[in-house]
């Protein structure tokens, strides 16, 4: 599987994850969220940063299933969800990543009629501190 | 102050055959585009001062002017983005040309995409930081990062895979009736596009481009000059980048609104630097590197409301007769995937009156670049 290329700006978004904790980098000085991060903030171009700590729940934005050809690891478990969660606390945040069963499950563990736009999520971590999503009702 | 408005013309088009394989590298197959568009325009070699490709193009600048033995240049620029680029090839070109650091200017596009590596199979080594948001979640390759969008659009909007259909039945349409295409001879119905393989649901085989060798150019002068040239010139009338405010490339999912893209911000300029509306647009060459691609973009462009692009398809809007006869020659969905370039020598074979689907007194024509991504657009007339 691929792993997150980290950047410096990027950096504590994986060791806050690693820790089994979600955080958005947000501006020390006028307080706006941004995602992805980055040096500066776009609202008040203030280069203070802090990183917030959210409640880690979202509803689905949108959806796709890819199937194969993909890179191996990614086409045998296909046809995978990839979802992008909007979070309920800060809307306009929205995260990249997989609806599974539970923590560190397959990517293809949730029935693909579960899935819908709207649908209440949470967040939780594989044990290598990536963020994956679970049904707030399964 | 210099104005773009009219000020320089395409004046010549060459392209290479289009096909999954073709033997020559991507440095050779520029020469020969190259070439078959200067000599298109009737203009020779060393005249040429001024060259503009995509920072994805390979065949670099001096390797290019030096193989063709151009003269000496005095502007040459690379456009980032990939397919966002290819209108703006010829943009930096009439710039150039209209506020005089150069005469004569060549666009080109060469690629080996059929017979070619996918940058998606790319490994971690070469995985941009930017990346690291969406690729280890299985988001891998463009038609996943578009197929994205197209649900949203489709939950938002009620557009529906028959929508979809319709663009690629048009731009088939187109291509069973231009011999150059990959897929001249290969009609699609309606029941192989339902039955087709998912790619990366909601979108099938169908919905993806094709993967293409194959090379192609374009000559630019100042209207002045066009009138000594070969062919009858097709003017650029209005040109626009597009790179909206919080955009992030491909995945745009982290503005306020994702599913205003770059084309919004580039048609705000390329209209209001135009005699022009999209009311008076005769035929529309747009980026197609997916068909949903097509209705973001006809929204992008004004040629109907938020959310209706889907709905702008039906009833034939898209082919010939109909309300926006759409990628003429079959675009990258059947004629050929080349980021974008064959719209641009399409449009202007629609102006000349030679196109193989030759939309009748065509007299203006829409291209765009990419949309999804920093794009690029043109307002051509005859």
């Amino acid at each position: 599987m691929l792993t997150p290329v980290v950047d410096d700006d990027g950096a504590p978004f994986w060791e806050y994850a690693a820790q089994g904790e979600l955080r958005i980098q947000a501006c020390a000085d006028c307080g706006e969220l941004r995602f992805p991060p980055r040096p500066c903030c776009p609202h008040c171009r203030s280069f203070a940063t802090e990183w917030r700590r959210v409640a880690g729940r979202g509803r689905v934005w949108s959806y796709v299933l890819p199937h194969p050809p993909l890179l191996p690891d990614y086409a045998e478990q296909a046809p995978y969800n990839v979802v992008l969660v909007e979070l309920t606390d800060a809307p306009r945040i929205r995260l990249v990543g997989n609806l599974v069963s539970e923590p560190g499950a397959r990517l293809d563990s949730v029935p693909v009629e579960r899935i819908r736009i709207g649908a209440r999520v949470q967040v939780v971590f594989t044990a290598t501190g990536l963020p994956q999503w679970v049904l707030e009702r399964p | 102050m210099a104005v773009l408005k009219d000020a320089t013309a395409i004046v010549g088009i060459g392209q290479t055959p289009f096909a999954k394989q073709l033997p020559e590298a991507e440095r050779a197959l520029a020469c020969r585009a190259i070439l078959a568009a200067l000599d298109d325009a009737g203009i020779a070699p060393d005249e040429v001062d001024a060259l503009a490709s995509y920072t994805m193009e390979e065949t670099d600048e001096v390797e290019v002017a030096k193989a063709l033995g151009l003269g000496d240049l005095t502007f040459f620029s690379k456009v980032g983005y990939g397919g966002g680029g290819s209108c703006a090839t010829v943009a930096h070109l009439a710039a150039a040309i209209a506020t005089g650091q150069a005469t004569v200017g060549v666009a080109w596009r060469s690629r080996k995409r059929g017979s070619g590596p996918r940058p998606w199979k790319n490994t971690t080594a070469q995985l941009p930081t930017p990346a690291q948001w969406t690729r280890p979640y299985g988001l891998l390759r463009p038609a996943d990062e578009i197929a994205m969008l197209a649900r949203r659009h489709m939950h938002e909007y009620g557009t529906t895979r028959d929508h979809l259909f319709n663009v690629a039945l048009a731009c088939r349409n187109r291509a069973n009736q231009n011999p150059a295409a990959i897929m001249y001879d290969r009609p699609l119905t309606r029941e192989m596009y339902m039955n087709s393989r998912w790619i990366s649901e909601p979108l099938c085989l169908f919905d993806n481009c094709l993967e293409t060798d194959g090379a192609l150019a374009c000559v630019l002068v100042s209207t002045e000059r066009a009138r000594d040239c070969r062919r009858p010139p097709v003017y650029v009338h209005s040109a626009a980048q597009g790179l909206p405010a919080q955009h992030h490339g491909m995945v745009n999912y982290w503005n306020d609104d994702p599913l205003t893209g770059p084309a919004w911000t580039a048609a705000r300029h390329l209209w209001k630097h135009a005699d022009l509306t999209p009311d008076d647009i005769d035929v529309a060459q747009i980026y197609d590197a997916f068909t949903a691609l097509i209705p973001l973009s006809l929204e992008g462009y004004g040629f109907c409301g938020r959310g209706e692009g889907g709905a702008f398809t039906e009833g034939g809007a898209l082919e010939i007769g109909g309300r926006l006869p759409l990628n003429t020659s079959g675009g990258g969905l059947s004629e050929a995937y080349v980021h974008g370039f064959n719209l641009i020598t399409e449009g202007v074979r629609q102006l000349r009156g030679t196109s193989t689907a030759q939309v009748p007194g065509a007299a203006t024509c829409l291209v765009t670049a990419g949309e999804g991504v920093p794009t690029s657009a043109l307002l051509l007339r005859n």
